[in-house]
């Protein structure tokens, strides 16, 4: 017998199919340099609000260390329901309705595990966050990336989605705000959508992690808020992005009882609950967080002005974000690929972002910045990107 | 063109914020969609009241205004007394002065006509005296008073607070420790703990 086995031929072919993320290598990179200035971080500048943290410390003091029920504390359950009639005047119930999760992200994979079998197609909008292929394909499902324009301002249409239907398509699933593009869908835009789904009679699991963050005239739409859409979605949100509680790892999904029951077996087995401190400040998050909420949104807006009209006065092409934090500017015209040019830009001015191709082959060709970042911050990476763009041309 | 409503009202806000009067109906259309975005005065105070030192440049990419619109905006905030000053806070301790700060509490007699009014503008006058509040309860005035020395501060309240007319008592606290003033916390050990980069 070999002192070493061979793990590579043993790991599961599921595994062994997904691409590790293209974004450690800059990670490796930047993390040595001490002056470098990071547009690439997808997660809030902001601490947790205070009333929120002093929320968990007063629990644990308190004796909330135990489990809870499977599906989360019923007193959360009821404020995440609260919300939604208060805001889309969707009707949930919250004995049935809701599972708290382990963030969006463990949403995202049981949604996937509880309905897929293995072959069914999965449409995915590119560029897209990266777990959605990842997620499709440890599922036994088949990810079909369909690709946004940015003529369309990144927005998807029935017609494209059209093009990649076929008869083994069983989920559409779609994030918006976007990540990476900050893209929104108006509510004509989400209606056509609708009607899409409804007539190829599709799963739709619509990730609303930056439901909060949106800017300007057009106010966020909840899928299942449309006519007829509230039964076949499987609705993901969470904490993380409007209350910056990235780290507690907090989530939700809210959908047929069916599913949600689906769903809920999987998590029982494999993560038993979320945990509780995390829950406790989740609730006094949606009791009493709106106000800072709100606040950090007016924050972002004003960094994401300034942000595209410094990256648009130095001639890169972008169109303006509507929602999320970030923006992702077009950098053809330098003729680098987006790898090419983000792996320059941390060398030469200590700038880091994300090439776009991680989120997507539609992505190639543009780079994601991220403005959940003080102004000075920004200030100073957009002088050092324009000197970047006037010495750096292919 | 969608003008209704309190045409007046927003008539009349469009030319006080503006720094074009009015002339066509175009124009104010712009303004108001702009105002209902919220890019607006409150805005350009919002961003002044935490950094009065941004740029022009950058204040008008935020607000989606002309640098001229911005500086034109400040230029009639201060003129109406909307802003009143650009303050700086200064750590003086760390620095390394010693100054002593006293809270004072004075209890006043009213006078006919103008109430504590005379009174209060006699103390503020004084550049000892950093701020002057008229509050409920067992006091009438909070004063907040800045010296040198503890001495300093017992020797103003002493021969120029106390012997004020109408000035019935004083009761004086010395501030020992700041943790927070105006909104900022003096040592805030906070600091981004976040990875440089992640999806």
């Amino acid at each position: 017998m070999a002192d070493k086995m061979n793990w590579e031929q043993r790991l599961s072919p599921a595994v062994n199919a997904i691409a590790p993320s293209g974004i450690r290598k800059f990670f490796d990179i930047a993390a040595q340099m001490d002056d470098v200035i990071s547009l690439g971080v997808g997660e809030p500048d902001f601490v947790t609000p205070w009333s929120i943290r002093e929320s968990c410390v007063y629990g644990l003091e308190q004796g909330y260390t135990s489990y809870t029920a499977n599906r989360g504390m019923p007193e959360l359950r009821q404020e995440i329901v609260n919300l939604f009639k208060r805001r889309y005047n969707t009707g949930y119930d919250a004995n049935t309705d809701v599972l708290v999760t382990v963030g969006v992200s463990e949403a995202l994979d049981i949604a996937m595990r509880a309905i897929l079998a293995p072959g069914d197609e999965v449409l995915i909008p590119e560029p897209c966050y990266v777990s959605y292929q990842a997620c499709t394909i440890l599922a036994g499902g088949v990810p079909v990336a369909v690709p946004a324009k940015i003529e369309n301002e990144f927005r998807i249409t029935p017609e494209e989605l059209e093009q990649y239907v076929t008869d083994k398509t069983k989920v559409l699933l779609i994030g918006y705000p976007n990540n990476p593009t900050g893209a929104i869908m108006t509510r004509k835009d989400l209606e056509a959508v609708a009607d899409f789904a409804e007539k190829h009679d599709l799963i739709v699991i619509s990730d609303e992690i930056y439901g909060d963050l949106t800017y300007g005239d057009e106010e966020h739409v909840c899928f299942s808020s449309l006519p007829r859409m509230k039964d076949r979605t499987i609705l993901l949100n969470g904490f993380s992005k409007a209350y910056a509680m990235t780290g507690w790892r907090i989530g939700y999904a809210l959908g047929n009882p069916e599913v949600i029951a689906a769903m809920t077996k999987i998590h029982q087995y494999t993560m038993l609950c979320a945990p509780i401190t995390a829950q406790v400040a989740a609730v006094e998050a949606l009791r009493h967080g709106e106000k800072y909420m709100k606040k950090m949104v007016a924050e972002y807006d004003r960094r994401r002005r300034l942000i595209y009209d410094g990256l648009t006065k130095m001639g890169l092409e972008c169109f303006e974000p509507k929602g999320a934090f970030y923006i992702f500017p077009s950098i053809k015209s330098t003729g680098y690929t987006s790898d090419e040019f983000a792996e320059k830009l941390l060398t030469a001015e200590h700038v880091a972002l994300v090439p776009g191709s991680a989120f997507g082959q539609c992505g190639e060709g543009h780079v994601r910045c991220s403005y959940a970042t003080a102004i000075d911050k920004i200030s100073e990476a957009l002088n050092r990107i324009e000197n970047f763009l006037k010495n750096h041309r292919k | 063109m969608f003008i209704s409503g309190n045409y007046a009202i927003i008539y009349e806000c469009v030319n006080v914020l503006s720094p074009r009067p009015v002339q066509d109906e175009d124009f104010l259309y712009e303004s108001l969609q702009r105002a209902e975005r919220g890019y607006s005065m409150r805005e350009l105070l919002e961003l002044l009241e935490h950094d009065a030192r941004r740029p022009v440049g950058e204040l008008a990419s935020m607000l989606k205004l002309s640098e001229y619109e911005v500086e034109k905006n400040i230029k009639d905030l201060e003129k109406n007394k909307i802003i009143l000053s650009y303050n700086t806070l200064i750590n003086w301790e760390k620095f390394g002065d010693d100054t002593v700060t006293a809270i004072i509490e004075i209890n006043l007699t009213p006078q006919r006509e103008v109430g504590f009014d005379a009174i209060a503008e006699r103390i503020y006058r004084f550049d000892e005296v950093r701020t002057v509040y008229l509050m409920s309860g067992s006091f009438d005035l909070l004063v907040i008073i800045e010296g040198k020395s503890l001495n300093d501060v017992a020797n103003f309240v002493a021969t120029r607070l106390a012997t004020i007319e109408g000035v019935t008592a004083t009761r004086s606290h010395f501030m020992l420790k700041p943790y927070k003033k105006d909104g900022v916390i003096i040592n805030d050990e906070e600091r981004d703990r976040r990875l440089v980069v992640s999806p």
